[in-house]
């Protein structure tokens, strides 16, 4: 072997995937038997760098495959094929309280994967590595389309999937941080379904009249999607965490107007004022901020807000009245909403009520809040601006890594297939079960 | 009755179609699958693709749908179409331009920065599709660079080229990349091999149709070949040359005759001519088929006569691989390639030579999934003549040949320019 070059091949297939996609990294013709660390570098939107590594041995032939051997320490270990994804971290001497949020979804994120000598935790950037290769991560697949929309007074971002359509629909929303987010609906337009995101905290009408958005504003974005040429009027479902699931639920049950094929809530609950909406719902958990507690490092800890779930029906949505199939995704180590008691909670009025049959319920130890697309990740804590205050804070979200970075994969994965049965089936699968009655 | 059915069509689910990778590099194999079907029933699958020069390319597979509505390419039977069989590319490979096209066409990208975006589209039935409407379809790309691959345009007074260079610390093993008697700048083979971990140059020797230009000279080559040695992020001693029709005149010259060229590991050549001036007499062996096409391997049976034609392979002294198609209509590669195994046997080389002749192959053998090219436009350098040359081949066996000849040739340069380096003596 020429001693002067190593000749180290590194191999990430596919080199351009989906965020939600697995790839296989593979390292060859290194020594047999030699240390080696794989590498893992991005750099966000925002200029922050993240990174993570893991420490391996190569085999009698000289190869490394992520997919197959064991990590032996580092940012995770053991047998991770996506680990170098989901255990990026911030590099030392990066602020506190980062959280990795695609903010442009028409370019992809580009992560560079390198392979290093020996066995490295730091000084990365003070040698060479052995080889190295760079890998798109995409939230849209070629094809889908990207349509701000800002007619009916909506603050809103279309994704249409490739083809002529139409297509089922879905209604995206995320939680008390407002903004516009687009990732989570573009990928679910990679996989066939029309998504909307839809901005309701800090949109066009709140900026310029300083009111939350009444029930009307949501069933202006349902009605947007019923009556697009592309989407399938009948076949609309909405997806939502946090804040996103407390409008599901009130909607799914008591909107007129909403008539849901399913709906997936995330690390949310049912408790809110039946009395009003929204700006009620705010005021509400405003009033409850006595609450709040403070951990060691005097971070933001909110899950005790809605507790104890009361038994008052006057303050949470009678989940029994549900006429439609609901996942519900939660956290068992959700410190920012009582997630995991809101889902026990609901079962329970499910099951008095007779409808239950229509409850996936997820619950998954270990994890926190924030329940992303897979393989992004981890965020425990992270500096969040909180919308009536308008201040900046550390606030707890919970989770632990590994477990919690399982639980987002298996959790997108049964998410999908879920959104598939029931945009995609042939019969309504409400119908079909009430046939056994 | 006809409400019922109404209803019935409001609520049938609509087919759910996934190509993956939905990216992929232009060598890798994807996946095709359709779902939410009606069971056991006919389907088409149709592939689109229009082209950098204005032409539509379509390639399509009758398929039936099993029990549970699926259809997948990978794993089902095409009934017919432009494939039939088992086919998991054969939406790809089988490409050709759609009814009422120009003639003559092949599909070669030029802009390889960006993909080759291919839509896959499911149609009702067996039954010509043109007219319907799909009832659903994907864009799928397809790349020659892959992600971090840097493209360098060479052109100065000295030389004319792209230089592709992949990602990562380097160095790497480099190879010259030569086309044939069409001329012009072809970059994709360049791209594609950087794509697998080579600095790659692609080099333009002559201008489409200007083939009498004076670069055509030894010293170009060499300089071109030490440029690309003496590259910052090149081993110097692993650095290799892929060749094809008249690319290959050049190849064998220079790994012959070139002082400066000892140490290279000479790869892939489609076809081979033993010749050092081209020699416009001989083209009077030229012959056309039953479409006017112009056949002309016979030149180079006669050219194979004449001693002095022949660029002496016996003073070869690294590893050189041929790949020639038996029905090259071209060139007669298979001949040329059994004077050069005879010469270099004389000569005690034969170790180093590595022959694949293909069965029903023609003479442009592409980077896999290329779509095959029977007959082609050739602009004629003597006379400015627009000519459509035939070049053989039977669209199946020569897919076949690309894909496999492709995986036979990076194994051949990843033996030679990454791994352990043969013992050329034993």
């Amino acid at each position: 072997m020429d001693e002067k070059h190593s000749c180290v091949t590194l191999s990430v297939q596919p080199s351009r995937g989906l965020v939600d996609e697995k790839f296989v990294i593979l390292v060859q013709n290194s020594f047999p038997s030699s240390l080696l660390t794989i590498y893992a570098h991005h750099q966000c939107e925002d200029g922050n760098s993240w990174h993570a590594f893991a420490h391996y041995t190569s085999d009698a032939a000289g190869a490394v495959n992520v997919s197959e051997d064991c990590s032996m320490g580092g940012t995770y270990s053991g047998v991770e094929a996506m680990g170098l994804l989901w255990s990026l971290k911030p590099v030392p001497g990066s602020k506190p309280g980062l959280r990795m949020r695609k903010k442009n979804v028409q370019a992809p994120m580009v992560v560079t994967i390198s392979v290093y000598s020996s066995h490295l935790t730091e000084g990365f950037g003070d040698q060479v590595p052995l080889a190295g290769v760079e890998v798109e991560r995409w939230y849209m697949a070629p094809g889908v389309r990207r349509i701000p929309v800002t007619e009916d007074g909506l603050t809103a971002t279309l994704f249409l999937p490739s083809g002529p359509g139409p297509f089922p629909g879905l209604l995206d929303l995320w939680g008390g941080g407002g903004q516009l987010v687009e990732y989570r609906a573009a990928l679910l337009a990679s996989h066939g379904i029309a998504s909307m995101a839809l901005d309701y905290l800090t949109c066009k009408y709140t900026m310029e009249t300083g009111k939350i958005v009444e029930q009307d504003y949501f069933e202006m974005a349902y009605k947007f999607l019923q009556k697009h040429p592309k989407v399938l009027g009948s076949r609309i479902a909405m997806l939502g965490l946090s804040l996103g699931t407390s409008v599901i639920l009130k909607m799914a049950v008591h909107s007129q107007i909403m008539k849901l094929r399913c709906a997936v809530c995330v690390s949310g609950s049912h408790v809110q004022p039946m009395d009003g909406f929204l700006k009620e719902m705010l005021d509400y958990f405003s009033k409850n901020c006595g609450n709040t507690r403070f951990t060691k490092d005097n971070e933001v800890v909110w899950r005790d807000l809605l507790l104890p779930i009361p038994i008052d029906l006057s303050l949470k949505v009678d989940v029994g009245k549900l006429q439609c199939p609901l996942m519900l995704i939660v956290g068992e180590d959700d410190q920012n909403w009582c997630a995991y008691e809101s889902a026990m909670d609901m079962k329970g009025m499910m099951e008095r009520a007779g409808n239950s049959h229509l409850l996936t319920l997820l619950s998954y130890p270990n994890a926190g809040h924030l329940m992303e697309p897979p393989y992004m990740p981890h965020a425990r804590v992270s500096l969040f601006r909180d919308m009536q205050s308008r201040q900046k804070m550390m606030v707890l979200w919970g989770g632990q890594t590994l477990e919690h970075s399982r639980a987002q994969e298996d959790a997108w994965r049964k998410l999908l297939v879920f959104l598939r049965k029931n945009l995609y089936s042939g019969v309504k699968s409400g119908s079909s079960s009430l046939s056994n009655l | 009755m006809l409400q019922g059915l109404i209803k019935i069509s409001h609520i049938s689910p609509p087919p759910i179609l996934s190509v993956r990778p939905s990216r992929a590099l232009v060598d890798e194999a994807f996946e095709v699958l359709v779902e939410n079907l009606a069971p056991v029933s006919p389907f088409t699958l149709r592939s689109l693709h229009h082209s950098e020069d204005g032409d539509d390319w379509e390639a399509y597979g009758h398929y039936f749908s099993d029990h549970s509505g699926r259809v997948s390419v990978s794993e089902d039977l095409s009934f017919g179409g432009t494939y039939s069989g088992m086919e998991p590319m054969g939406l790809i490979w089988s490409m050709r331009p759609v009814p009422g096209s120009r003639t003559g066409l092949r599909l070669r990208k030029k802009d390889v920065t960006t993909p080759m975006l291919i839509t896959v589209s499911l149609y009702n039935g067996h039954e010509d599709f043109r007219g319907n409407s799909p009832l659903v379809s994907m864009v799928t790309e397809r790349w020659y660079m892959g992600p971090g691959i840097q493209r360098i345009e060479i052109s100065d007074e000295e030389l004319r080229g792209g230089l592709f260079v992949p990602p990562g610390p380097g160095p790497f093993p480099g190879i010259l990349d030569l086309w044939g008697g069409g001329g012009g700048l072809l970059e994709y083979r360049s791209a594609l091999l950087a794509s697998r971990g080579y600095v790659c140059l692609a080099l333009e020797y002559f201008k489409t149709g200007q083939m009498k230009s004076t670069d055509m000279s030894f010293e170009y080559f060499e300089k071109a070949y030490r440029v690309l040695k003496d590259h910052p992020q090149v081993i110097p001693d692993r650095v290799g040359i892929i060749s094809l029709c008249l690319g290959t005149i050049v190849t064998l010259s220079l790994v012959a005759e070139s002082s400066d060229i000892t140490h290279s590991q000479v790869g892939r050549w489609e076809r081979w001519e033993h010749w050092e001036r081209l020699s416009f007499s001989m083209f009077n062996k030229i012959r056309v088929d039953e479409n006017n096409h112009q056949i002309w391997r016979d030149v180079g049976l006669a050219l194979l006569k004449e001693p002095s034609m022949k660029v002496d392979v016996a003073k070869i002294n690294c590893p050189l691989m041929l790949v020639n198609g038996c029905d090259d209509q071209n060139w007669c590669s298979v001949e040329t390639a059994d004077d050069i195994s005879k010469t270099m046997d004389a000569a005690g080389k034969g170790h180093l030579l590595t022959r694949l002749d293909y069965p029903d192959t023609g003479h442009l053998i592409e980077p896999p999934f290329s779509p095959h090219c029977v007959a082609g436009n050739f602009m004629v350098y003597s006379s400015n003549e627009k000519v459509i040359q035939r070049y053989g081949g039977k669209t199946k066996p020569h897919s076949d040949a690309q894909d496999d000849s492709w995986r036979k040739i990076l194994s051949f340069l990843r033996r030679h320019l990454y791994s352990e380096r043969a013992k050329l003596s034993t």
